[in-house]
């Protein structure tokens, strides 16, 4: 028989709150994390704004000698793990095994040293091209090893194992904006599996600098609005004109249903369902079908046992690009058949902005506490319908609603399709 | 029902001592050196010159026509990782679309696709040339750079280097359209990405995965890095060939390189059911992690003895039942001893019987590109049932007290164990068989 697994603990920094509940206080009352780019001198960008987290410090008992060097989204990711580890009752040591206690997380790069690694461009710049031994001379005197070595992608695990104490299996995977449901589907099937019996799960990421934005631009990804901000992501809107891109972090502890059981540990939501595709179609778009998307959906419904009757509602990837939003409606169409029109789904990106690599993560503790509290989360911005567009997009206003089971998408730069179904316990 | 089993039917390796499995596993048995000079930009300030590169390389003669143009788009990660997985599918026989586009004989939802990736450096001339595009007074300047520097970046220019690519455009090249993940954790990533796709497998999740790793680490940020580390050598610039020692009495650091491995993994009904050539099975995986690998200028073991416990106790085996181990054996004197003690504690006396085969010596340290190399090297060790020598471990270090075979072996290997840790910690350990039909 299949091992179970629950999620027993939540935390996050978003650009809309900095715990899980002003998070959700302020998706439902209608907040927007967007705003002009501060992290840095975007005036001249194309885009000028961006969801940042803001006013963020890293709590006291966290900023210690091993994690002074943590990188932006490091630093997200080690409040928002304390936060989900306090929630799960595994704050006081001994009430674990760190050898069946895992990690694996879909984080993100780290920020790289942009002012040095960019000078460093220029002053080591010869006849059009770089002279790699002046470079090698400046790079010496002005890089750091620290900076350096935080924007391992895998660095992320390295704070929170040491935060934790953890020893069991560690991953990070990065599959771009599919990332964090990605390692929440694979975490899950660690457990089943019983290679551990808990695991830290979700991820971080930042890329609001400037060759992040700058590569988003170049893709023509993003949303143009400078002069709607607030406004700007508008998933399934007929307006809808790119991405808005994001930051934070959101961590969850999975554990084995039993062991979770016999410990008293608050039992939130059980993962029923992981289902993982790929398009195979092209690098810069999605399979305009939706046929990678639909593959992914499926897998995860038949993980988890069940029909799309089954499912009460879909937390869309809704990005707000043109292609995502048709595609992925396309891709239910595909699945759900005559049952699309009544299942409702929201994005929470109008809001929110896209997390990339933590996306998933923070959609999934969005799914959670609908579930809890019986509300969806509405689509932000939502205002004039796509033709393309033609399902329940639950737009502006938070529904109450009777939930039981949910799906969760999440889709990535270069095909990658991940989906995850939780249900009331 | 039994459990799915998984055979190895496909071998890709793109290394500074070889290309093509054939070519490798020869050239290892001979003991090659492959670790130069680097020549692929000029390394003269900086304090470690060597490195195990690639000559000549280019995907460009792997890809199908239709493809070639994409190549144009790829890091030299991706090209790597591309080459290695046509190299692995043909070798599997399995006809996949970018094999035979008339009649592919694997269902794509049935084939996965697991490539463990690092952080790829973005190719400095170019984006260097976009910069100085946006110089005021000698310093770049924001305004002008949002303003129309930018716009000197080719549009696709963050496609090349998101870690995903890899995997991306192998699954499109082989239309693998099952389940697809990117493992990063540095030298770890390969195992790490071969152990998670095999559980697909077991699962039923997938028939047949294409599974490893690869990078590049040639390139001035990947030697800055290292170097700032305090990771490389810098004694051997003068003797390239001979500088990288991993667990040999003069270990004194290691070289950057790149290359990748990419294995065929199978489920073995369906392997036999074609009458596949099975290299060997996968029949351990176990990760782990060491909470103290965060203090990175500290050298740690990342809880390998965790990895291998995990892996000898899915394959329910005993340790002494292991004919070779290839670690990670970085050559950075106090990561040997780290990982030769890891070693010890869970062998025992027989670490002191077993081979041992680091495969740094011979092309320096390929990163996430290890993995699948060694693993690749394991299989084909276990097919032509001969272990490689160990290159320039002549006598093993005190505290690195393991079998560094100075010749190659014959016969008698039933198990070969890989394993490697990172920096962070994290750690992955896979156990292949014999293969016995």
């Amino acid at each position: 028989m299949k091992r179970r697994v629950v999620i027993t603990g939540m935390g996050c920094v978003t650009p809309l709150g900095h715990d899980v509940e002003t998070l959700w206080s302020s998706l439902l009352g209608g907040d927007s994390g967007l705003g002009v780019t501060e992290l840095f001198d975007a005036s001249t960008f194309p885009t000028t704004f961006s969801s940042q987290v803001k006013g963020f410090d890293l709590p006291a008992e966290l900023a210690d000698g091993r994690h002074r060097h943590a990188g932006r989204h490091t630093r997200f990711a080690l409040a928002a793990a304390l936060e989900a580890w306090r929630a799960a009752g595994l704050g006081d040591s001994g009430r674990f095994d760190p050898d069946r206690t895992g990690i694996y997380l879909g984080s993100g790069e780290g920020s790289l040293d942009f002012e040095n690694f960019t000078s460093l461009l220029v002053d080591g710049w010869g006849e059009q091209k770089l002279d790699t031994a002046a470079w090698g001379r400046h790079a010496f005197e002005r890089m750091s090893v620290h900076r350096e070595t935080e924007q391992e992608a895998n660095m992320v695990v390295a704070h929170l194992a040491a935060e934790l104490g953890v020893r069991g299996p560690a991953f990070n995977c990065l599959t771009a904006c599919a990332a964090s449901t990605q390692a929440t589907g694979e975490a899950t099937q660690i457990i089943r599996y019983g290679d551990a019996d808990a695991m830290v799960t979700g991820g971080a990421h930042s890329m609001i600098h400037p060759y992040g934005m700058t590569g988003f631009i170049r893709l023509t990804a993003l949303s143009g609005r400078n002069d709607d901000i607030p406004r700007a992501s508008r998933p399934f809107d007929l307006t809808r004109d790119g991405f808005v891109l994001g930051e934070g972090a959101s961590i969850l502890v999975l554990e084995e249903y039993e062991l979770a059981a016999s410990r008293g540990a608050p039992m939130l939501a059980e993962i029923i369902g992981y289902g993982s595709s790929a398009d195979a179609y092209r690098i810069t778009d999605q399979d305009p079908e939706g046929e990678g998307a639909a593959a992914g959906m499926r897998a995860a419904l038949e993980d988890a046992g069940l029909t799309p009757a089954d499912i009460d509602y879909i937390s869309a990837h809704g990005t707000s690009t043109p292609l995502n939003d048709s595609v992925e409606t396309r891709a239910i169409k595909a699945v759900f058949g005559d049952r699309a029109p009544d299942v409702p789904i929201s994005s929470v990106k109008g809001a929110l902005g896209h997390l990339i690599a933590a996306a998933g993560a923070t959609e999934l503790i969005t799914c959670v506490l609908a579930l809890r509290d019986g509300i969806i989360p509405p689509t932000a911005n939502y205002q004039v319908p796509d033709p393309e567009c033609d399902l329940d997009y639950v737009p502006n206003v938070p529904r109450k609603m009777e939930l039981n089971t949910i799906m969760s998408n999440s889709f990535g730069f270069g095909g990658q399709n991940d989906t995850l179904i939780i249900r009331r316990i | 029902m039994a459990r799915r089993r998984v055979v190895v039917t496909g071998l890709g390796v793109v290394t500074p001592a070889g290309t093509g499995i054939e070519a490798l596993f020869a050239n290892l048995l001979a003991g090659a050196r492959a670790i130069k000079r680097i020549d692929l930009f000029d390394p003269s300030t900086f304090p470690c010159q060597i490195g195990g590169q690639l000559n000549g390389f280019s995907a460009r003669d792997f890809v199908p026509k239709s493809y070639r143009k994409a190549v144009k788009v790829m890091a030299r990660d991706i090209e790597i990782a591309v080459v290695a997985a046509d190299l692995a599918v043909r070798d599997s026989g399995i006809a996949t679309k970018g094999i035979d586009n008339g009649a592919p004989d694997i269902e794509s939802s049935r084939l996965g696709c697991n490539i463990g990736a690092g952080l790829m450096c973005a190719d400095l001339d170019e984006l260097g040339a976009a910069v100085n595009t946006s110089v005021t007074d000698g310093a770049f300047d924001i305004v002008a750079w949002g303003r129309e520097g930018m716009n000197n970046l080719t549009p696709l220019w963050l496609l090349k280097y998101l870690p995903n690519m890899l995997s991306c455009h192998v699954t499109i090249i082989h239309a693998a359209k099952g389940p697809s993940n990117t493992i990063t954790c540095g030298e770890a990533s390969g195992h790490l990405a071969v152990g998670e796709a095999a559980r697909t497998i077991v699962r039923g999740a997938a028939d047949a995965a294409i599974a490893g790793g690869a990078e590049s680490k040639v390139n001035p940020m990947g030697l800055l890095r290292l170097c700032l580390l305090n990771r490389a050598v810098t004694t051997g610039n003068d003797s390239p060939g001979e500088a990288v020692r991993p667990m040999d009495v003069r270990h004194a650091g290691s070289a950057v390189g790149e290359g990748g491995g990419l294995l065929i993994l199978e489920d073995r009904d369906r392997a036999d059911r074609r009458g596949a050539r099975i290299y060997a099975e996968v029949v351990g995986f176990g990760a782990a992690c060491d909470p103290g690998g965060v203090d990175y200028l500290q050298a740690t073991d990342g809880n390998i003895g965790g990895a291998m416990r995990a892996a000898l106790r899915d394959a329910g085996i005993a340790p002494a039942q292991v004919g070779l181990i290839i670690p990670n054996g970085t050559a950075v004197a106090a990561e040997d001893a780290a990982e030769a003690r890891a070693i010890r504690e869970v062998f025992g006396e027989d670490a002191g019987r077993i081979p041992s085969v680091p495969l740094t010596g011979s092309m320096g340290n390929l990163f996430a590109g290890a993995g699948g190399v060694d693993l690749a090297v394991a299989a084909m060790a276990l097919h032509r049932q001969t272990i490689p020598p160990a290159v320039n471990g002549d006598e093993a270090a005190a505290d690195c007290p393991l079998n560094l075979p100075a010749e190659p072996i014959e016969g008698g290997l039933d198990y070969a164990l890989c394993v490697s840790a990172t920096v962070g910690g994290q750690s992955g350990a896979v156990i292949l068989k014999r293969y016995e039909p």
